[in-house]
């Protein structure tokens, strides 16, 4: 087996608070091979977007990261000098974001801001580098490229916007693209436009994609394989036929509950139709943290052993009691 | 932006109307000009003759349209005191006091902006706190005391600086360090939230995915940001640096304007004070509106609006 | 399990109320805390200054004239702080001196906080026109050099206190003006004040039920700020000559009065200045404190 492009193993990335000790992200797994889509699934708050950061090595200041693994290419990003990650972002790995509307710095050109990502990795002459904006600007479909080098955030709608952004990421010819819930402050119509256009991308690059949503519609068009995430934990993995057509998980099978025409669930309602809140993750947890809102919880549901992972096939991994049971 | 700039003009040319307005009546309020102007002794009817000579007996408000036309031709009025014209007055002493205010000023900007930026980069480090308590301390200290106890320090035990004066740089030291250090604040405190609020930005976490480095991340992504509202501070804080004049100026006995507004008001010689009341206004107008130029040339949301 | 540990009970911080919230934060607030301490230390003095002083602030003893401190050799512990060049009592001109600048702060804040306050919240709720005008109103304000202006004024009245704290109420409400508005702009929108709107009350009403509780704290800490500058302002006008009359013992005054003698008797310029000093960073450490613990999430 080849190595993986990104290797997550045992992420745990913890904010202090007033109150105590947040654990926003507690021991998760995962790996992203060449030009493999994984798509990260959970409702926000469950650490998903803190995750892409910790990958990126990107963290808030006042988000602290362990990790018994996280390495990109065999390379150990926990121990990597800045200076080296440095030169690994915006030129091998890649990062969008969810906001388009901040995400670009007003007081700069489209332009601008696309070529200072050639010129920082030193990737060829000024003209290049322009050269390089304007066929990417040209694929992302803004258009017309040569006109909007010259215009400023300001000037593009938000889909023009976040297209630039899969432009500007995709400048440093990169292997690894993390995309943090990209579609999800944009217009309906604009969010199947934009994920086609990643999809598209992604085999004309051979990206390895990391695809963060908490949209399960978007995990059977794009993934190849699914991580749904439940308050800091991945409590699923499969492939999409294999999570999408036999969850394993109540959490899963609670989400896919919600999509629509899955039964109940108005159409376009976004997840988090399932009863109950989220528990505080500030302090120590023991259990499955979903019990408090599972319909199938017993009394063993608190011990340390319900939330240990069970491997049901290689790559199809499920933290549940009843993991074995089909439901 | 020609509509921004219009506007922003408009309500330029509006404020020193009533700037205008205020200064004359601070100059009607000060008493009976006629009287002030016949003199002490002169009697009722001599009193009578200059005031019908003077205009004085007209309405208030012909004789603020008659002053104010006077006033757009550079004609300030005449010192009581000596009657040598207001607006020759003044530009005897502007450039001490512009002299005194741009040092002023590039001392606060130096000590302010890259103070500002680290303390932003470190929050709660000893820097940050150092430089918060340098803005504390900058805000607190009364400025003619300060003036004096430099002038103690460095002037009279230490021996290193002139201590009055205003013949050659090294007089302008002392006066430029007190007035600089009231400015100070202000900008810091500008320079260091705008700059903690563009760190958080998004478009610095851009920045920083793109793989750019610090200095690059700090200067053409924060500080390029953070600087638009600074720019705004600077210009009042020189506006504020030539009405702070008066203090500094008779501390250390500079000839500048501020000294002629505090010997003017002391011989309540109003006609002087009115006439640099109206300058000191008007230069802060039109700093102020500078400074929006700057803005808007350096803010495209602006300029292309 | 105890609760504390229970992630899946509610969060203890929902059973705190606000206030309680806002003590503790006071209390672990050293800044806060130390500004307050001194400004209430000075209140008592200033309030029992003619106990407490060991002197006539005002009786002068051609005798007795530029007595150093204690701590000098030629001291005496008569004048624990020496004497003046007329032979007045220093430490007792030092503890009266703290009534001009305690009543100078307090009074002409209260004098700006009114005008500020009113025409904030006139602008603030209304919007459109009225709001133009008084932005005007306070772009004006800022426009004059309000030191000059200040001495001017005082100078063509007269100087006493009174007018001191006419003329720095009647030049520092800019501040409070505009803070003032941009809270009165937030809570506009709030749905309960577009409640009590749409209830039929009148704009008085609303002003003074639902907004002007809202804004409090922010004036409060404005307040504070802006008596601070009052302090300031009325010292350097005592400095220039233009502030209360002498013998009154004001803080500027006497920094003016000693700086003929200050290259041989430094005592007599550093003492007033460092009380004026002290006094302001405390009452902006009271400031900064308050605006922390009211509104903690705008803590730069």
């Amino acid at each position: 087996m080849t190595m993986p492009l990104l290797e997550v193993e045992g992420l745990r990335v913890t904010i202090d608070g007033p109150a105590g000790t947040l654990r926003a992200v507690d021991g998760v797994g995962f790996s992203v091979g060449r030009g493999e889509t994984l798509c990260l699934v959970g409702e926000s708050g469950c650490g998903k977007s803190l995750t892409a950061l910790a990958a990126m090595r990107l963290l808030p200041r006042a988000a602290r990261m362990t990790a018994d693994r996280l390495a990109f290419d065999g390379l150990d990003l926990t121990s990597l000098p800045e200076r080296a990650l440095a030169d690994l972002r915006g030129r091998r790995m890649a990062m969008i974001f969810q906001d388009p509307m901040t995400a670009l710095n007003p007081v700069h050109t489209v332009g601008d801001q696309l070529v200072e990502v050639f010129d920082r990795h030193r990737l060829g002459s000024r003209a290049e580098g322009r050269d390089r904006a304007v066929r990417l600007l040209e694929r992302t479909g803004v258009r017309p490229a040569a006109e909007r080098m010259g215009q400023y955030p300001h000037q593009l709608s938000g889909g023009l916007r976040q297209r630039v952004m899969i432009a500007m990421a995709l400048m440093g010819d990169p292997e690894l693209l993390i995309a943090d819930e990209p579609t999800t402050a944009l217009d309906v119509t604009i969010q199947a436009q934009i994920l086609r256009l990643l999809r598209e991308l992604q085999r004309e690059f051979a990206l390895g994609l990391l695809l963060i949503t908490h949209n399960l519609g978007i995990v059977a068009r794009v993934a190849d394989r699914v991580a749904v995430m439940y308050a800091g934990r991945v409590v699923e993995t499969g492939t999409p036929s294999e999570v999408l057509g036999d969850p394993r998980h109540p959490y899963t099978r609670g989400l896919l509950s919600c999509l629509p025409g899955a039964g109940r669930g108005p159409r376009g309602s976004r997840l988090g139709a399932i009863p109950g809140v989220v528990p505080s993750l500030v302090g120590p947890v023991d259990g499955c943290l979903f019990r408090n809102r599972c319909g199938e919880a017993e009394a063993d549901c608190a011990t340390t052993a319900a939330e240990a992972p069970r491997t049901l096939a290689p790559g199809r991994i499920v933290r549940c009691l009843k993991a074995g049971v089909t439901a | 932006m020609i509509r921004f700039l219009l506007r922003r003009l408009a309500i330029s040319v509006l404020v020193a109307l009533s700037v205008s307005i205020v200064a004359f009546a601070l100059l009607r309020m000060s008493g009976d000009l006629a009287q002030e102007l016949a003199g002490e002794r002169a009697t009722a009817e001599q009193v009578e003759a200059v005031r019908v000579a003077n205009g004085l007996d007209r309405p208030l408000p012909v004789q603020y349209l008659d002053w104010a036309q006077r006033a757009l031709r550079g004609d300030l009025g005449v010192s009581l005191f000596s009657g040598e014209p207001a607006a020759s007055l003044i530009a005897a002493r502007l450039p001490v006091t512009a002299t005194l205010a741009l040092t002023s000023m590039a001392l606060a900007l130096a000590l302010a902006v890259p103070l500002g930026v680290i303390a932003a980069t470190r929050p709660n480090s000893w820097i940050d706190r150092v430089s918060l308590m340098l803005a504390v301390f900058g805000q607190a200290i009364p400025n003619f005391w300060f003036g004096l106890i430099l002038m103690l320090v460095f002037g009279v035990y230490l021996r290193w600086t002139p201590i009055s004066g205003s013949d050659t740089l090294a007089h302008f030291v002392l006066p430029s360090v007190t007035l600089g250090l009231s400015a100070m604040p202000a900008i810091m405190r500008m320079t260091r939230s705008g700059m903690i609020d563009a760190l958080d930005a998004d478009y610095v976490r851009t920045a920083r995915a793109k793989g750019l480095l610090m200095p690059a991340v700090l200067v053409r992504h924060a500080l390029r940001n953070a600087v638009l509202p600074v720019v705004s501070i600077t210009a009042v804080q020189l506006g504020a640096l030539l009405g702070g004049s008066v203090v500094v100026e008779s501390v250390f006995a500079l000839n500048g304007i501020g000294q002629l507004a505090y010997q003017s008001i002391q011989r309540l010689d109003f006609p002087v004070v009115q006439a640099i009341v109206l300058m000191v206004s008007f230069i802060y107008i039109v700093l102020t509106f500078l400074s929006d130029i700057a803005n808007a040339r350096l803010d495209p949301r602006i300029r292309l609006a | 399990m105890s609760a504390a540990s229970d992630p899946f009970a509610p969060l203890d911080v929902d059973r705190l109320a606000p206030r309680t919230l806002m003590v503790r934060r006071a209390l672990r607030h050293p800044g806060f805390l130390v500004g307050t301490g001194i400004v209430l230390l000075v209140a008592l003095a200033a309030l029992f200054a003619p106990w407490i002083s060991p002197h006539d602030p005002d009786a002068q003893a051609l005798g007795r004239r530029l007595i150093p401190p204690v701590w000098d050799a030629a001291g005496r512990w008569e004048h624990p702080l020496g004497t003046d060049h007329l032979g007045r009592d220093y430490l007792s001109r030092l503890i009266h001196g703290t009534r001009v600048s305690l009543i100078v702060g307090l009074f002409a804040a209260v004098v700006s906080g009114t005008i500020g306050t009113v025409l904030g919240l006139l602008g603030g709720y209304f919007g459109g026109r009225v709001d133009a005008v008084v932005m005007y109103l306070v772009t004006t304000r800022l426009s004059l050099p309000s030191l000059m202006v200040a001495l001017a004024l005082v100078a063509a009245i007269g100087g006493s206190l009174t007018t001191v704290v006419l003329v720095l109420g009647f030049l520092l409400w800019d501040r409070f003006a505009i803070v003032v508005r941009s809270a009165v702009q937030q809570i506009r929108s709030a749905d309960y004040v577009a409640a009590a709107v749409a209830a039929g009350a009148s704009p008085l009403q609303v002003i003074a039920r639902e907004v002007l509780p809202n804004v409090a704290s922010a004036i409060i800490v404005v307040a504070t700020l802006e008596m601070a500058l009052a302090i300031l302002a009325e010292a350097a006008l005592s400095f220039l000559g233009l502030g209360v009359r002498p013998p009154t013992p004001s803080w500027g005054l006497m920094v003016a009065e000693g700086r003929q003698f200050m290259f041989f008797k430094p005592y007599l310029i550093a003492l007033p200045g460092a009380a004026i000093f002290l006094l302001v960073v405390a009452v902006n450490l009271m400031g900064d404190g308050l605006r922390d613990i009211t509104a903690p999430e705008g803590r730069h």
